[in-house]
């Protein structure tokens, strides 16, 4: 069937297998291999991307219902060079070691930021994030990261 | 002109490996396709035991898309012997074959039987599914000490027994101190089985050019080198120099990506078969049942000591669970622990044995601290043991039996010679960290009141040995190969570095601590040094990554293998000075005369001089480069204290860690912040450990905790921020003085947690508690201490 997507601000169209996950969609039909796939059960979160502004697992959602949709990853987050706070806060606290969580914990971190409206505490970020496993880190920088991407989005200082 | 750079080692620098990975641009293996490849899907047996009496791929070949179809014995040609194990223990070590695809038989839950190739994902899906494999049921194996009994079934009938191995290790008279102690105490644990679980699946891309006769194989992976040697020589029996082994980024290894896999076997091998790259990633659902497990021992450990609680002997038994076959290091695990059930402490006489048996699960190997955490649960829950039998306190009994603190080197009861360490400064430090006293006034409070949620505070003084390792001491322990790596070191023409290295990284940062600490020894920066790593065709022959060793051997290869582009700088810069080298004095990069200090030659200066070669003295080569590779003498032992404080509510047994502080010693650091990422990394898969994770089976060998739903890792909503510090006493092993970091928190932290479970409930006269600690074991462990029925 044929699927037409807007995916980082261009649109994306192609034929796909009824059955095709958005996650290989991304992946495979459009080569935009930075969404990663950690598990079959949509548990990890390795997969997040926003849909109309909304973050969602896409292991968990057709490419045909994303059709006439915007969809952005964790490719399309940097605009014009520049890096996204969340980007340059994990890189600043160390919030990544493997990497192959980031960048759905980066897209998963956004949206709670943006839907939170101020600036998170640690614990806001912990329950925040429960649906994002990382093997690496141990969540401590993590979390210091999206703390501090948090204030820095929601224009507080950026100590504490 | 004359530029050098700050010192950088032991500052913050902040991770060159990021920028790829925080957008999207990494390769992963997963990531990568190539022209006209071929996805790969396995087949699984569904049984734990059962002889295969047919598999019929026919189906198969029907389904749109699939292009060929092989049951084991169509392929049973392909091999030129099993999958080896490279540390085969003993002599009379019994090591059956394991091929990549079963034949006759299958062992475990998740051994492969069939293999299917097709022109996408969803087809080679299908085509699996089409296969018909069908099984005749034999009993199943699984509990370790039933296996061992006379008369059991067997996992492998023509063996005529499940025990493959029983190793031992005595130092000392054992028998006459345990004769003549006037305190025994004698304590059984059970380290249960883990899933390792890294976020990224295993994945790979085979690729064979025909006219060549050359094998590309990137593959996700912490050993390229050993896979290389190991399929090239023993598994395909090709040319080794025709096997290029490559691991791209790799997401996450811990000990599991330690394997020459039967998927990369078979995908080598159909490569070639039909002329076209093979792709296969294993999702989660078969990565659980494929990939190794680990841990997974019963363990006896016996303490003798005098009255005040002073230890003077040591006896352990293990029994460790190998699971279906003997994988590529899994008989050795237990071994890497063995010399540490003595933990820090002191005493005369040291007996440990260990038993490898044979079940019908997926083969367990190494996992993150792999036989050192096991070891470290037994030593500190029994110091616990033996602190209440002579009514000591648990930091007192510590205390007292610590060796002796020293700056060089000290042996140990299990045999080992530590290189240095202040163990009671540790433990000082940790103390402090975690507020020891307000804590156990809090406990003094909690159970004056009696309330329903009560305070532990758990100890774990642990300490290892790692960097992998000492290549004659290897051979002693009958491992198959060397414990060195290598470092090749390329100063560019413009004053750029690349730096070829033989450790294969999966997370850890090397490039950055390398980069760190080549800048220092050259004086440039960090960000003009490239370090080229897991690509056999590009780096030295190398040992890969595991065991802490990455620093502690290859940086110690990378280090010295500087040291030797100086000397070679230093005959040039001395000869384009016209002076001696003796007149030479250098500080990070730069040459300079002697009492004429404007004179001077930089490090890349020389390596332009060194590339056009129109003036070099006489005898010096063109080119700066330089190699070297580093055997260490001797393991580096990082050591610390680690405390945890829990609360755990009596009425349903759920246990919160309300605080933990990690003082770890890890010797010299190069960067601060990655050092302390992994032991939040370690210290948290260690906390799950004791609380959270286990894999387990029915009855019938089926593995139940089969995804990462029932799997449990951890969320970061289900643990908390950790408290972290250091001390720092340089190894006397290597002359950067680094320990090496990679597995402190796994290996300190379970016996911590335990510890304090306990330690809350102490009071109701609970002294025992299996792992993990789920509010069900928890609750039963209070009911049967109260009296009532559990
Ligand atoms: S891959 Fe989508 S949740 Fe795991
Ligand atoms: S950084 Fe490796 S899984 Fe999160």
């Amino acid at each position: 069937m044929h699927v037409s997507v807007t995916v980082n601000g261009t649109r994306r169209e192609a034929d796909v297998e009824p059955r095709t996950l958005l996650v290989y969609f991304l992946r495979e039909t459009l080569g935009l291999t930075g969404t990663n796939v950690g598990c079959d059960t949509s548990t990890c979160g390795a997969c997040t991307v926003h849909v109309d502004g909304q973050s969602v697992k896409s292991c968990t959602m057709l490419a045909a219902q994303a059709d006439g949709r915007e969809v952005t990853t964790i490719e399309g987050m940097a605009s014009d060079g520049e890096l996204h706070p969340l980007q340059r806060a994990f890189h600043e606290h160390h919030g990544l070691q493997c990497g192959y969580c980031t960048p759905g914990m980066i897209m998963a971190s956004d949206s709670l930021i943006r839907e939170a409206g101020h600036p998170l505490a640690e614990e806001e970020v912990r329950i925040g994030l429960e649906g994002n496993l990382c093997r690496c880190t141990g969540y401590q920088n993590i979390v210091k990261a999206v703390v501090a991407a948090s204030q820095e989005m929601h224009g507080a200082p950026a100590s504490a | 002109m004359a530029q050098t750079a700050e010192r950088v080692v032991g500052t913050e620098v902040r991770r060159k490996e990021d920028p790829e990975l925080i957008t999207g641009q990494a390769r992963y293996s997963d990531d990568l396709a190539a022209p006209g490849m071929l996805w790969m899907k396995l087949v699984l047996s569904p049984f734990a035991h059962a002889r295969i009496t047919s598999v019929d791929v026919s189906p198969a070949l029907q389904v749109p898309g699939v292009v060929a179809a092989f049951g084991g014995r169509d392929l049973a040609g392909e091999w030129a012997g099993p999958l080896p194990t490279a540390w085969p223990v003993t002599d009379d070590l019994k090591n059956p074959p394991m091929y990549p695809l079963a034949t006759d038989e299958v062992r475990f839950q998740g051994e492969g039987v069939a293999v299917v190739l097709a022109e996408s994902r969803a087809a080679a899906e299908d085509g699996a599914e089409a296969v018909v494999a069908e099984y005749d049921p034999l009993p199943v194996v699984l509990d370790m000490e039933e296996a061992l009994k006379d008369g059991a079934d067997l996992v492998h009938a023509d063996l005529g027994t499940n025990a493959s191995y029983t190793w031992t290790l005595t130092n000392g008279d054992v028998d006459a101190v345990f004769a003549t102690a006037p305190v025994v105490v004698k304590e059984r644990y059970v380290v249960q089985r883990q899933i390792p679980a890294a976020m990224e699946p295993r994945a790979l891309l085979a690729e064979y050019a025909p006219a060549m006769g050359e094998y590309t194989l990137t593959t996700s992976t912490q050993i390229p080198h050993i896979v290389r040697v190991v399929l090239a020589a023993f598994v395909l029996g090709i040319p080794e120099s025709k096997l290029r082994v490559r691991a791209p980024n790799v997401g996450g290894g811990f000990g599991s990506k330690i394997r020459v896999s039967p998927e990369e076997s078979l995908a080598l091998v159909l490569a070639r078969r039909t002329g076209r790259p093979v792709k296969w990633t294993g999702d989660r659902s078969s990565d659980v049942l494929t990939t190794h497990h680990a841990r997974d021992q019963i363990q006896e450990i016996e303490l003798a000591a005098d009255e005040d609680g002073r230890i003077r002997g040591y006896r352990t038994r293990l029994i460790a669970n190998m699971g279906a076959y003997l994988l590529l290091v899994g008989p050795g695990v237990p071994l890497l622990g063995a010399f540490l059930f003595c933990g820090p402490y002191g005493g005369e006489a040291y007996h440990f044995e260990c038993t490898g048996v044979f079940t019908n699960t997926t083969p367990t190997d190494a996992y993150r601290g792999a036989g050192r955490p096991e070891a470290t649960y037994a030593i500190e829950r029994a110091i616990d043991a033996l602190a209440r039998r002579v009514g000591r306190d648990p930091v007192e009994i510590r205390r007292m039996n610590f060796l002796p603190e020293s700056d060089g080197p000290i042996p140990s009861p299990g045999g080992l010679t530590v290189d240095s360490g202040h163990y009671n400064g540790t433990l000082d430090k940790a103390l402090e960290l975690v507020g020891y006293e307000e804590l156990r006034a809090e406990q003094r409070a909690r159970r004056e009141r009696g309330d329903a949620k009560q305070i532990g505070i758990g100890f774990s003084t642990y300490i290892e040995m790692c960097g992998l390792a000492p290549s004659r001491v290897l051979g002693s322990l009958k491992y198959a190969a060397g414990g060195w790596d290598a470092a090749r070191i390329r100063v560019l023409p413009t004053g750029k570095v690349t730096a070829f290295v033989g450790v294969s990284p999966h997370g850890q940062g090397h490039a950055t601590t390398f980069s760190q600490i080549l800048s220092d020894d050259l004086g440039i920066p960090v960000d003009d040094i490239e370090v080229v790593h897991g690509d056999t065709a590009l780096a030295p022959l190398g040992m890969d990554t595991y065991g802490s060793r990455s620093l502690s051997v290859g940086g110690v290869a990378v280090h010295r293998a500087a040291d030797r582009i100086v000397e070679k700088a230093r005959k040039i810069a001395a000869h384009e000075l016209e002076v001696s080298e003796d007149d030479l004095e250098y500080v990070r990069g730069r040459f300079s005369v002697k009492g004429a200090p404007d004179r001077a030659r930089t490090i890349p200066e020389v390596a332009f001089s060194a590339w056009t070669a129109h003036n070099l003295p006489e005898g010096v080569e063109p080119e700066l480069d330089a190699s070297a590779v580093y055997d260490p003498e001797n393991f580096v032992y990082p050591y610390g204290a680690h405390i945890c404080a829990v609360e755990v509510d009596t009425e349903t047994g759920q246990v919160d860690v309300l605080r933990y502080a990690a003082v770890d010693d890890v010797g010299t650091i190069i960067n601060p912040q990655i050092v302390d990422g992994q032991v939040a990394g370690g210290v948290i898969q260690g906390i799950a450990e004791a609380l959270f994770e286990e894999a387990v089976y029915d009855e019938n060998g089926d593995l139940l905790t089969s995804s990462l739903t029932n799997y449990e890792v951890p969320a970061a909503s289900d643990v908390p921020s950790i408290r972290i510090d250091k001390t720092v006493t340089p190894s006397t092993t290597n002359e950067l003085g680094v320990k090496g970091v990679g597995e402190t928190g796994t290996i300190a932290s379970p016996p911590a947690v335990i510890n304090a479970v306990v330690d809350a409930l102490s009071h109701l006269g609970v002294t025992e508690m299996a792992r993990p600690a789920t509010p069900e074991r928890v609750w039963r462990a209070i009911q049967q201490a109260k009296g009532g029925a559990a």
